[in-house]
């Protein structure tokens, strides 16, 4: 387990927080920047490591949390079990959707496109059909024992994002140091060279694409059983595309850390935007949105690639200071 | 089979919404046809030109067919401004920046129009509204008709600058061969925000065009921009006369696939043809390139 110890001490550390403090709030806000951070670190697989930006991810989030809901509801499926199924159905979704962008030679503009038009299509299909409660949603049964995935308190919903959220960087981690990363990563940066190396570049993307969609869901499946309930606008909305691009975006595209980084920031802003003005609806989504364009004019590798800058300098001085030194 | 006392008003009402769609994805095809990159920020700006007539008429009792005057050319200028003093900078040039930037682009003006609007979805209640034109057995809505000749007058407009204008032929220049028109001396970046002005006063026009029987909310626009997606790829990306053809014939499927399955139904023919096209011709059908 080369690399991960640095993500077993980051978990660690904030499986400390609930020591400090319970309060209902700030545990809350926690499960919700853990939930963007998982979901993110879906999008990062893809879109950071592999280089296919993706613009409808809600497609995988919204078919684990109507996957996670209706197999309980309508199936009366132990809801651990339920949740596991609704990983496989948004890898499913994922396979499909990529196995038709990719093997039409989708990429760019294309296939953020296509993605997006996937995740609305998925979006009025669930607006209508009554498996999906069409548009009044899904109630999952209130049932507060752990044994159907409900506690009475949020903090081991808290430990099990964290644990998800872990579970995903540790995956992504292994990937990175894997054959199948290098692939994925050649494929990003210059896919026509990869191709002439004899990189099967389709089943590259597809794969990633897969294992994407599979971490994107599982937030989805935890969605739906944190809050419990699910409607097509909460499932396949925009909003959830958004939030897991902007995440990696603003963390640092490509990095481990990147959307668990970025998750906080954003969130922060958020929490602080509602401060500073109310609850108005829409402004910290304007924060969000202005932040984006700030990253990308300003920090193009987010906050980690800042960091490693400001380190990078840092070094730099010093040596230099070093040399100084020895010279006087 | 229905008769064509049906048939024919909703082939006829299908082309006159195609009108307005064909307009929205005129301004979208020209932005994609120079930067090659797609503008996520064109349903907000549309939005933002939808309130924009909404107030003029509200607050100055200014109607919106005369509000093009004035909102066409100020949309312009906000189209170049964004281009060159936003977009431009913060992509440095890459493709996927652009992306990311018009969609923050469109995050914020959705937002903000939310912010200082709320949801409250708004009319205006103008005399003529609902006026109509007898055409044979068909009854058309009048602001319908009229969006339609305006529609085809902008795309004829559109067609002569392009074609015979000194900064049209810039334009088909640097979306031909950015490099080489930058050494015979083109401007680049002004091309650029012209054309990203030029994209963004079409929504102004469309605005107006669309005030008098549609609503208003802040996120009006969308439901027009994924609709001109559909048109722009399926037209063939940059293609002036796709659009329009597309923008037409996307409005007749909309139409028909409304009477026989149902409105929200309607909306699911149209994404489903756009999957469709993206994943089997995405050059579409008068395009040039894939």
């Amino acid at each position: 387990m080369k690399g991960t110890s640095s993500i077993l001490v980051v978990t660690t550390l904030l499986a400390l927080v609930p020591l400090v403090t319970t309060s209902n709030d700030t545990l809350n806000f926690l499960v919700m920047a853990l939930l963007v951070a998982l979901v993110g670190q879906g999008w990062n697989l893809l879109g950071g490591y592999g280089g296919q930006y993706s613009f409808g991810h809600a497609a995988f989030f919204g078919t684990g949390a109507y996957a996670t809901a209706i197999l309980q509801l309508r199936y009366g499926m132990n809801a651990w079990i339920a949740f596991g199924f609704a990983i496989a159905a948004g890898a499913l979704v994922g396979a499909i959707i990529g196995a038709l962008s990719f093997r039409s030679g989708l990429k760019g503009s294309y296939f953020a496109l296509v993605t997006l038009a996937f995740a609305e299509v998925l979006r009025i299909i669930a607006s209508v059909t009554p498996v999906t409660g069409a548009g009044v949603g899904l109630l999952v049964k209130l049932d507060l024992r752990p044994e159907a995935f409900q506690f009475q308190s949020r903090l081991p919903f808290y430990l099990i994002a964290l644990a998800l959220v872990a579970i995903s960087m540790i995956v992504v981690r292994l990937i990175e140091d894997s054959r199948f990363g290098a692939y994925l990563v050649a494929v990003r940066e210059n896919e026509e060279a990869a191709k002439a190396l004899g990189v099967n570049v389709v089943e590259v993307k597809l794969i990633a694409m897969t294992i994407s969609a599979a971490i994107t869901a599982a937030g989805g499946g935890f969605y739906a059983q944190y809050f419990l309930f699910v409607d097509s606008g909460i499932a396949y909305g925009p909003w959830i595309s958004i939030e897991a691009l902007l995440a990696p975006i603003i963390g640092g595209v490509g990095t481990v850390f990147g959307p668990l980084l970025g998750a906080l920031v954003v969130k922060i802003l958020g929490e602080a935007a509602k401060l500073v003005t109310g609850d108005a609806p829409g402004l910290d989504l304007v924060i969000y949105g202005g932040v984006l364009v700030l990253v990308v004019a300003f920090a193009p590798r987010g906050i980690v690639g800042l960091v490693a800058s400001l380190r990078d300098l840092m070094q730099r001085l010093h040596q230099t200071a070093t040399v100084e030194d020895k010279r006087g | 089979m229905l008769s064509p006392v049906i048939l024919v008003p909703a082939v006829l009402n299908g082309l006159m919404t195609g009108a307005v769609y064909a307009l929205v994805a005129l301004g979208l095809t020209l932005i994609y046809g120079v930067l090659h990159i797609i503008n996520f920020a064109h349903g907000a700006l549309l939005t933002a030109a939808m309130f924009a007539v909404f107030f003029a008429y509200k607050l100055l009792g200014i109607d919106p067919y005369v509000a093009a005057v004035g909102l066409t050319p100020l949309f312009f200028v906000i189209g170049y401004g964004l281009q060159r003093y936003v977009i431009g900078p913060a992509a440095h040039g890459d493709d996927r920046n652009i992306l990311l930037v018009t969609l923050g682009l469109a995050v914020v003006i959705e937002n903000a129009l939310l912010y200082a609007f709320r949801a409250d979805t708004r009319t205006i209640n103008l005399p003529y509204a609902f006026d109509v034109i007898e055409f044979g057995n068909a009854f058309l809505a009048k602001p319908r008709v009229i969006a339609c000749g305006a529609v085809v007058g902008v795309a004829l407009v559109l067609g002569v600058l392009m074609r015979f204008t000194s900064t049209g032929k810039a334009i088909r220049a640097v979306a031909k061969e950015k490099l080489g028109a930058e050494l015979a001396g083109i401007d680049v970046a002004h091309i650029y925000a012209v054309t990203f002005g030029l994209g963004t006063a079409c929504l102004a026009i469309a605005a107006c065009l669309l005030l008098p029987t549609y609503y208003v909310n802040p996120h009006a626009g969308n439901a027009f921009v994924l609709v001109a997606f559909t048109v722009v790829v399926l037209g063939g990306m940059g293609s002036i006369i796709g659009a329009l053809l597309g923008g037409l014939f996307v409005g007749v499927v909309e139409s028909l696939s409304g009477l026989y399955l149902g409105e929200s139904l309607g909306q699911i023919g149209i994404f489903v043809m756009f999957i469709l096209v993206l994943l089997f011709r995405p050059s579409g059908l008068f395009g040039e390139r894939a």
